[in-house]
């Protein structure tokens, strides 16, 4: 095994096993703090990829911002334990089917002989950031700005609803 | 065994480099502490400590040790995996800061390996550095939130709620640096910078922003922008709510003692450092030196400096009662006044001229680094804290707007002179 597939498997089963503990755990906290686990071993895997950039935004929006945001408002409404329910009718009847359904089936795609799967190569680009801002504020700049309007959109709706709260 | 060496000479190399760092890093937190307590003492018409060792200077030892071997109870309720997590988690991510700073530009040549003075110098070192401040703020908030208590809590609420408003300052201030150089590589930042107009070093740094290639636009907006969100981010006075003790008896870090509070400590010490290296390399020119590069001359000022300060070690360590300071004083300033006088022969003598040469950038880079450091305390000393409603004022409506404002005109200055 080269060693660029051992940190492969290393971060891959820290993310799979981050995400289990974030559904298992029973304190928000906790499972915020799984939560983290998975997108630092994601912005890994993207580092092994070669985007540095990606993986470099991944942690700081993500691991950072959201998750941040996320552990804040837990702390603020000092959320305890949560019980555990039963399984919902809809997840017992259509969810399990449909997950095991699409487990199957990438399992078959995976295993498949002649069909492999290939990664993504494992280059370093070079001026990868460049790139990345050249297609972001030339070729696709007109949807960039409106994505930014959605968002511009979507504070003020939240700021509304929170306004009209407090009459 | 020497074929082993030379194959993984990488690897020896960067754990060697890596534990070096460390070392110098951790000595410099304790005198730091030192440091800081000397300047706040003097700013307020004391001594500081001055009890044990010359001057003091054996007091940072005598905490260390104290902390190690003082108690550690666990208080009653606490999230046990949470309580003692944070404080490694502090620790471990203002220490991985460092690894991407780099503190001087030439390699030093070692049974033909280069070994450079960083451990790792990646494209996008900024945007590291970035991710690793985002991530900081985890250690404080969830030390107060695991500790069960309630000035606990209060600490690591207000310390999320100050980093979440401050990161997007911090960030916005550095982009007026980033347009200018067109990278995210903290070594060709510096590199840019190292043009000033005529040949006059410290005009070519992003403070000035004249270059070769003439004036563009000066950032000074956008390093008052950083150093004040950076001193908010770090947690430090007059931003220091956190753990402000006058409300808060000691913050989030209320309920942790002995070494895992020390390693809080550390953790805040060594974001400073890593603070004050990031101000000194984008706007402060890194290691490019204040004087034009043709003037020869002022390559021995750090040689120089060094022959007087020792001698004044020495006289200062003779008048000392102690046999400690009558001894290791003198010893020390000896040693400095030799390592002065050996590179100022370097002027003659080939081998000794190019560890001058190799110094000197390093000097200029810990030189600069050391006047942030210096301005870290004496804010603490000078300023009083602000209210909680003025810190949010301060960052949401003064700063983030005065970084955006940089960010507009330094683009359109960029535009307009041509040098996209």
């Amino acid at each position: 095994m080269s060693p660029v597939l051992i940190i492969f498997f290393v971060l891959a089963g820290l993310a799979v096993l981050g995400a289990l503990n974030l559904v298992l755990q029973k304190h928000p906290i906790h499972s915020a703090l799984s939560l983290i686990v998975v997108m630092v071993c994601l912005a890994g895997l993207y580092l092994l990829m070669g985007a540095e950039f990606v993986a470099a935004v991944q942690i700081i929006v993500y691991g950072g911002a959201i998750m941040v945001l996320f552990i804040f408002v837990i702390m603020l409404l000092n959320a305890g334990e949560e019980e555990h329910t039963d399984f919902s009718k809809i997840a017992k009847f259509a969810g399990l089917p449909l997950a095991l359904a699409l487990t199957a089936s990438l399992a078959a795609l995976v295993v498949k002989p002649g069909q492999n799967v290939h990664g993504a190569t494992q280059a370093v680009i070079p001026k990868a950031t460049e790139q990345i801002s050249t297609m972001l504020f030339k070729d696709f700049v007109y949807p960039f700005e409106l994505t930014s309007f959605l968002i511009l959109v979507a504070i003020m709706g939240a700021l509304v609803l929170a306004q009209r709260e407090k009459k | 065994m020497i074929a082993f060496l030379q194959q993984n000479a990488f690897w020896i190399i960067t754990i060697v480099k890596i534990a070096l760092l460390l070392f110098i890093v951790l000595t410099v937190n304790a005198y730091l502490t030192w440091f800081e307590r000397k300047v706040v003492a003097h700013i307020q018409s004391r001594w500081g400590p001055h009890r044990v060792g010359p001057h003091g200077l054996l007091q940072p030892a005598a905490d260390g040790l104290k902390f190690l071997f003082k108690e550690d109870p666990t208080p009653l309720g606490v999230d046990k995996f949470v309580y003692y997590l944070a404080p490694f988690l502090a620790l471990a991510l203002s220490l991985t800061a460092l690894a991407v700073i780099p503190f001087g530009p030439d390699p030093i040549v070692l049974f033909g390996q280069k070994i450079y003075l960083w451990i790792t110098n990646p494209d996008i070192g900024l945007l590291i550095l970035f991710a690793i401040t985002a991530l900081s703020v985890y250690g404080v908030a969830l030390a107060g939130w695991a500790s069960n208590s309630k000035y606990s809590l209060l600490g690591g609420l207000r310390s999320s709620a100050q980093m979440i408003s401050y990161e997007l300052a911090l960030t916005m201030s550095v982009v007026g640096v980033l347009l200018m150089a067109n990278t995210f590589s903290l070594t060709e930042i510096i590199e840019k910078q190292s043009h000033g107009v005529g040949g006059v070093g410290f005009l070519g740094w992003n403070i000035f922003a004249w270059g070769k290639d003439g004036l563009l636009f000066p950032q000074i907006f956008g390093f008052i922008c950083f150093f004040t969100s950076a001193i908010a981010e770090t947690n430090r006075a007059p931003f220091d709510l956190p753990e402000a003790e006058s409300e808060l008896v000691a913050g989030f870090h209320t309920e942790y003692a002995s070494f895992k509070f020390a390693m809080f400590f550390i953790a805040e010490y060594t974001a400073m450092i890593t603070v004050s290296c990031l101000a000194t390399i984008l706007f402060f020119g890194g290691w490019v030196s204040i004087f034009p590069d043709s003037w020869t001359i002022t390559h021995y000022i750090p040689s120089i400096t060094l022959i007087p300060f020792g001698l004044w070690v020495i006289y200062d360590g003779l008048k000392y009662e102690t046999i400690f300071g009558k001894l290791v004083l003198p010893a020390v300033g000896f040693a400095m006044f030799a390592i002065g006088a050996v590179l100022l022969a370097g002027a003659w003598i080939a081998p000794l001229h190019q560890v001058n040469e190799f110094i000197q950038p390093v000097f200029w880079f810990t030189a600069k680094v050391f006047v942030f450091l210096f301005f870290y305390v004496w804010a603490r000393g000078t300023l009083p804290r602000l209210r909680y409603d003025q810190l949010m004022n301060v960052g949401w409506k003064l700063l983030l707007p005065v970084s955006i404002a940089n960010v507009i005109v330094t683009a359109g200055v960029i535009l307009w002179r041509g040098h996209v």
